[in-house]
């Protein structure tokens, strides 16, 4: 960033003021001071900024500060915040790593330059599409994007084999989705890749006849499904298993992999990247490494029922292993052109 | 222009009184400013696509529904708050400090978490349906969501920015005015639309555009109840890493924002709200509502059952469902102490900050000091993650010893708060006679001892206001809290939100109960305290 002399300005009356301030508020015993010289001494410390859910990933974290001695610091957000406040630190960013719930945020602070590469042995954990194609981040764990139905009212029978059919008019009412949740918009990107922009928009258009119901996001899809509220949702797989956990096993929905292998069958990565200002870059190697790991690996299928992208990790029994999905072939990388994909949303009217 | 007596004739004295409330105000406006500039940095990045794209038929449309939202909002509050107000302070109501405590405290949920739990008890096939299917049938609740969803949900969460200052208003009001009306033979009725009314206009108005402001900047409730406002909109862009896109329409927010402060300005006119006589704070005799007790004790009822019982039966029913399933409760000790810290700090720094503003506005009056005070508005329409993210761009770049500190976290609830503290501290200065400052004066006293010992013992009701309103939305805070907390700084805000992002509801429950339970008991302490001192 250029500093501009009436930036500097402002910031140093801020500055000022805050300094005012400070007394009072620097005597709370709360207050860390930021740390910024990194590994002085000991294993040294690392900043994690995670666009994924304290909930999932705290313990596993934990984890590994455990083992490697490392002392592990984490700002939780939603992944675009996070990578919105990425964008805006610039070279200045606190940050060692960013560990994120989907490629289109790892894309978007690459593309930006902040990311360095990884190394290759690091890189060739996981499958070639489930990777930057420059090295600049790697996938941790997969979530699959499935059809989410309430067992009451539909058997799987009567579901169809591709994610194109929905736009039948006899599904009309019954569709719920979440036109804002990221994942959905990566499915679009996937659709805009594999059939083109006039197919996308038809399809977009054809569940836009069918008066689908809009949620906020996919917990509150598979709660309307469960609820009977509507029969199907497009969501990503593991969220039915924590309504399953919390409601027990007679939670009326389930889920179905569209078999058909088209852009419906999608596997997405949750993955991490490096930071190329990042000053403890070697614990970030070491964070990514042990994510990597099938310590972790086996955590991510048991605990947060996602799909272990390293191959050899035993997935979560009653999910189809990664392998026997007849899953879409696809690089993540092609996934990244996210504001091509809301545009054409907000052109036929799904987003404000 | 008012003719009262001024503090002129004091010139010497006053002029470094004076200066050194304008170099605070200054630096309070300097803060302000930089998310400003912030944006206008952003949306010069803006390609030309951009600009049309801001005057698409739809996207004016947005513009239509979000002002349509915000009007009813404000509408739909006063019709909740104002009636709250008097009941409470001029009746012999049943319960009267029990509604009093209740009826302020719906403001504590964050509107995110209180649109998902209201959607989760009164959907179509929620949580209220269940329990009715089974007596009598009823499979299907009529579907809330769109344009009337929204708007009860955002009113019964608002609701209390207008009671606190009505109420506020009302309790330092001359009961003289009143009495006067009645013995010249107006009916109760009479005597609250043509005098208690007119004299809560200020108050009525301050709070009033706080809660069309509210309405205008949350994401939250209508996100859940599907109705897409401008907010959504910048949402929308930045969830696709546009920013540049989304500081434009954040400008747009801003120049709303201005138009309505500037409206509600030109309402307000230049009256005076002082009582020339002597004039005392009292308690007013409370009128006998006789058979009127009964609808008066069902409407503050149907108040608090909606707008707070049924959100709080839903987080009770997720933690016992969940410690019965055997999950283990997240420990609280720590995001309670970070939760309560940064909401004291935040209460108290905020109306810090809004004193010198207020005192300019209210003894200065003037064009320079009417703009000073429009421009404490100028970011309280813009979603929290706007301001947070212009000083993570400032903070990092400028001042990176301060960036990811507490000091720069309270000064980002400063600015998303600010306007809820003047409003208040504005309110209780209007109706504070300058004759007793002067008088002060008079006798000898500085102008800080005249602060000290008499205007700010004055202003105390409105100031416990201001504050407690900020404490209480900082305790709810979120989109600044994630971001520019020192690393590791978890509130209970935060819990809740993890938890309910990823649909661990026993996991929110707990928090979000916390959150209730820790601002019920600073709020009960405030009114019953004001209850006494007018007592």
């Amino acid at each position: 960033m250029k500093p501009n002399p009436v930036m500097r300005l402002l910031a140093a009356a801020l500055g000022l003021s805050l300094a005012a301030c400070s007394p009072a508020a620097t005597s709370a015993p709360q207050t860390p001071v930021p740390t910024a010289e990194g590994s002085a001494g000991g294993t040294g410390n690392l900043v994690v900024y995670s666009g994924r859910s304290e909930s999932l990933v705290a313990p596993i974290i934990a984890q590994f500060a455990d083992v490697t001695g490392i002392d592990v610091d984490v700002r939780y957000g939603s992944t675009p915040e996070i990578a919105a406040t990425l964008l805006e630190e610039g070279a200045n960013s606190p940050a060692d790593v960013f560990f994120a719930q989907d490629p289109g945020g790892l894309g978007a602070v690459a593309q930006a330059g902040l990311l360095a590469p990884l190394p290759g042995d690091v890189l060739g954990a996981v499958d070639a599409r489930f990777r930057s194609p420059e090295g600049l981040w790697v996938g941790i764990s997969g979530r699959a994007r499935v059809v989410v139905y309430n067992t009451e009212t539909l058997s799987p029978q009567d579901l169809p084999d591709d994610i194109a059919a929905f736009t039948d008019p006899a599904w009309k009412g019954r569709i719920g989705w979440a036109p804002t949740n990221g994942s959905l918009q990566a499915m679009l990107t996937a659709m805009r890749v594999a059939w083109g922009e006039d197919e996308a928009r038809a399809w977009l258009e054809g569940i836009l006849a069918n008066e689908p119901i809009a949620y906020e996001n996919n917990t509150a899809i598979v709660a309307a499904v469960g609820a009977g509220e509507v029969e199907v949702g497009f969501v990503n797989h593991y969220y039915l298993y924590r309504f399953l956990a919390e409601e027990g096993e007679d939670f009326p929905a389930r889920n179905y992999f569209l078999p058909g292998g088209g852009p419906g069958s999608l596997v997405m990565a949750a993955g991490a990247g490096r930071l190329a200002n990042g000053k403890n870059s070697t614990n970030a190697l070491k964070f990514i490494e042990f994510m990597l790991s099938p310590v972790a690996q086996q955590y991510f299928s048991a605990q947060t029922y996602e799909y272990p992208l390293v191959p050899g990790v035993v997935t979560q029994p009653g999910l189809v292993p990664l392998a026997d999905l007849n899953a879409f072939d696809i690089d993540m990388a092609a996934l990244a052109d996210l504001a091509g994909t809301t545009a054409l949303m907000s052109e036929v009217g799904v987003l404000p | 222009m008012q003719r009262g007596i001024r503090f002129n004739r004091f010139p010497r004295r006053w002029l470094s009184g004076t200066t050194l409330l304008w170099a605070a105000a200054g630096l309070v406006l300097a803060g302000l400013l930089l998310p400003l500039a912030y944006l206008v940095l952003r949306a010069v990045e803006t390609s030309s696509g951009g600009w049309s794209a801001l005057l698409r038929a739809r996207t004016l449309a947005t513009l239509g529904r979000t002002l349509l939202l915000s009007g009813s909002v404000t509408a739909v509050s006063a019709v909740i708050a104002v009636p709250l107000a008097w009941l409470t302070t001029r009746t012999d109501l049943p319960l009267r400090r029990w509604w009093a405590v209740l009826t302020p405290l719906p403001l504590v949920i964050p509107s995110y978490v209180g649109a998902y739990l209201m959607a989760s008890a009164l959907g179509p096939r929620g949580l209220v349906q269940q329990a009715l299917e089974g007596p009598l049938g009823i499979t299907r609740l009529p579907d809330l969501h769109g344009f009337l969803g929204a708007t009860i949900i955002l009113a019964l969460l608002t609701y209390p920015y207008l009671l606190l200052s009505a109420r506020a208003a009302l309790l330092k009001l001359d009961p003289a005015l009143e009495e006067a009306s009645r013995s010249l033979g107006h009916t109760p009725w009479q005597t609250f639309w043509r005098v208690t009314l007119p004299h809560l206009r200020p108050a009525l108005g301050a709070g009033s555009l706080l809660v069309a402001l509210y309405a205008l900047r949350d994401f939250g409730a209508v996100s859940i109840m599907r109705y897409d406002t401008f907010t959504r909109v910048i949402y929308v862009q930045y969830r696709s890493f546009d920013r540049s896109q989304a500081a434009l329409q954040a400008l747009v927010l801003v120049v709303i924002t201005l138009v309505l402060v500037a409206l509600e300005t030109r309402l307000q006119g230049h009256a005076r709200y002082v009582s020339a006589g002597p004039g005392a704070q009292r308690q007013p005799p409370r009128l006998a509502l006789g058979i009127w007790r009964w609808p008066a004790l069902a409407f503050c009822a149907g108040v608090v059952v909606f707008s707070l019982v049924l959100p709080a039966t839903v987080l009770l029913y997720w933690l016992v469902r969940g410690l019965a399933a055997g999950e283990a409760l997240p420990a609280l000790g720590m995001a309670t102490w970070n939760s309560l810290l940064a909401s004291s700090l935040g209460a108290l720094v905020t109306v810090v900050a809004a004193m010198p503003l207020a005192i300019l506005a209210v003894r200065r009056p003037g064009r320079r000091t009417r703009l000073l005070e429009r421009l404490t508005y100028t970011l309280f329409a813009l979603p929290g993650i706007v301001v947070a993210l212009a000083l993570v761009f400032f903070g990092a770049n400028y001042i990176p010893l301060l960036y990811q500190t507490l000091p720069l976290l309270v000064a980002a609830y400063v600015l998303l708060f600010l306007p809820q503290a003047a409003g208040a501290v504005r309110t209780a200065l209007l109706q504070i006679q300058p004759q007793h400052e002067e008088a002060a004066r008079s006798l000898g006293r500085r102008p800080w001892q005249v602060m000290l010992t008499i205007t700010l013992p004055l202003m105390r009701p409105g100031v416990v206001a201001g504050a407690s309103l900020v404490f209480l939305t900082v305790m709810k805070e979120l989109p600044a809290t994630l971001i520019l907390a020192p690393v590791g700084f978890r509130t209970l805000a935060t819990g809740v939100w993890s938890a309910v992002s990823e649909a661990f509801f026993a996991q929110a429950a707990a928090p979000a109960l916390m959150i209730v339970l820790l601002s019920s008991l600073p709020m009960a302490l405030i009114i019953l305290h004001e209850q006494k001192a007018s007592a």
